[in-house]
């Protein structure tokens, strides 16, 4: 009996998946998407790049202050937004996509 | 007596998720004897994890399995929060739990459902990945990603549920607690599942016992042993009593699992109720040293962290016993007189993953 409530559920319910890439989720508002800077608070101080566990920060300050990070190497733990003295990264919720 | 021969099972194999070697021994059809090799994605994560500080250790382990990802860095956690003395608010053991239990309920259906896939049901697969969607979800609503929360730290977790997402978590389990009302008592009385699961791979409370079962593998033979029971986290106050089923057998394993989502549902409700206000974390202060092992229940079974501090922000040594290594002796033992069709579904039946056994 159970099972056939299930069937008429399922028959007449929407799809369980979307038809992505036609159609996107929004993502939640506290998900980890990929990391973004401002480039005018950094201090450059290689803080974020210290502590990063998977080393996907570069912070150099000679010859010119440059701040880059490897999208491929990042987790998107999140833990450089929390130790960022100046608290100029930040995460965004959409997917980081390969261009 | 019929000709003996030997075929190999995996690494690459149809149902496998994951690359285990078994070297069949077959007489006709029938199986004389299993001999398994691992070794086929070995990552040398202990060793890494020697050149990163303690507090980064914590998302490293994380990415020993891709399923329990938040127990392994729990266990991590509490074993340096021993070794430097940190007493955990209780909002952040509570917190932990119920991560724990979400982590759990994904981790078991995702293996009904490549269990289902492995005899042949394509439609419980689907039915139970669509259930398994709904906690992957919450994990992304509380804690900003799917799989990797990346949310235990030393010291606490590191990001505070408002009462709003608390109150979507309670809905969200009713949400399943509705499916899984759909779903299971279906699947223990389907007439296909009970044919192929039933009888197949037994192994007694004694050989268990002595393979060092651990997880759904011995609670399914009757060991009564869930590392839970010890009250680590909230565990001691939510009143947990570990599943048990006496059979033994793959039956007897789905059983325990199943009944083991309703528990874990249970626990998250419980937990969140009983949610204690205050802080969620606390600053480790000093370094890591001596000794600790640390243990923790793990959806496949309990896992065990050594850990060795020398005084310095680097570990000195970190070693990793998974379940699923525990676990393959114990399976060793179940194959021996199995029908070779039968394989797929005993080695799933101990929920196998096999890159958090080679670390
Ligand atoms: S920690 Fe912050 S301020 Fe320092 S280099 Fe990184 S982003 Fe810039
Ligand atoms: S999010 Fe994590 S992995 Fe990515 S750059 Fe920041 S600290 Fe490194």
């Amino acid at each position: 009996m159970t099972f056939l409530n299930a069937i008429f559920r399922n028959l007449f319910s929407r799809p369980a998946t979307r038809r992505y890439p036609f159609v996107k989720r929004e993502p939640f508002p506290g998900t980890r998407g990929q990391l973004a800077i401002d480039p005018d608070r950094c201090i450059y101080c290689g803080i974020c790049a210290k502590r990063c566990p998977a080393n996907a920060i570069t912070v150099s300050k000679t010859p010119s202050k440059s701040w880059t990070l490897d999208n491929y190497r990042c987790v998107i733990c999140g833990y450089c937004v929390e130790v960022c003295p100046k608290k100029c990264l930040t995460m965004k919720q959409d997917y980081f996509s390969p261009k | 007596m019929a000709r003996k021969s030997v075929i190999p099972f995996g690494p690459q194999h149809p149902v496998l998720p994951e690359p285990l070697h078994l070297r069949l021994v077959l007489e006709d059809e029938r199986v004389v004897e299993a001999l398994p090799s691992i070794g086929y994605i070995h990552r040398g994560l202990e060793k890494l994890a020697e050149q990163k500080d303690y507090i980064q250790d914590a998302f490293l382990v994380e990415r020993t399995c891709g399923i329990c990802s938040f127990i392994h860095a729990l266990t991590y956690c509490q074993g340096i929060e021993a070794l430097l003395k940190l007493e955990v608010p209780p909002r952040a053991r509570y917190l932990r739990t119920v991560w724990s239990e979400m982590h759990r309920v994904h981790s078991h259906l995702l293996w009904l459902g490549l269990l289902a896939d492995a005899f042949g049901f394509e439609n419980l697969f689907m039915q139970a990945w669509r259930a398994r969607e709904e906690v992957v979800d919450l994990m992304e609503v509380t804690a900003g990603a799917r799989i990797m929360l990346g949310m235990c730290c030393v010291g606490g977790v590191r990001r505070d549920l408002t009462d709003e997402q608390l109150a979507a978590v309670l809905k969200s389990m009713d949400k399943l607690n509705r499916q899984f009302d759909d779903l299971i008592p279906v699947i223990l009385k389907d007439y296909s599942v009970q044919q192929r699961l039933r009888g197949v791979g037994r192994i007694s409370r004694e050989t268990a016992y002595e393979r060092g079962a651990v997880g759904p593998v011995a609670r399914a033979s009757g060991v009564a042993r869930d590392f839970r029971e010890t009250g680590y986290a909230a565990y001691g106050e939510l009143g947990f009593v570990p599943v048990v089923e006496t059979e033994g057998d793959c039956y007897a394993r789905m059983e325990v699992r199943l009944a083991e989502l309703y528990q874990c549902l249970h626990l998250v409700r419980a937990a969140v109720r009983k949610m204690p206000s205050g802080p969620i974390s606390v600053t480790p202060k000093g370094n890591p040293d001596g000794e600790y092992v640390s243990r923790t229940e793990q959806p496949r079974g309990e896992v065990v962290y050594y850990l060795k501090g020398n005084g310095g922000k680097n570990l000195d040594r970190l070693r990793i016993r998974t379940p699923t290594f525990a676990n393959i002796a114990p399976l060793l033992a179940m194959l021996p007189g199995c029908e070779l069709a039968d394989v797929p579904v005993i080695v799933l039946s101990i929920d196998p993953c096999i890159s958090c056994t080679e670390r």
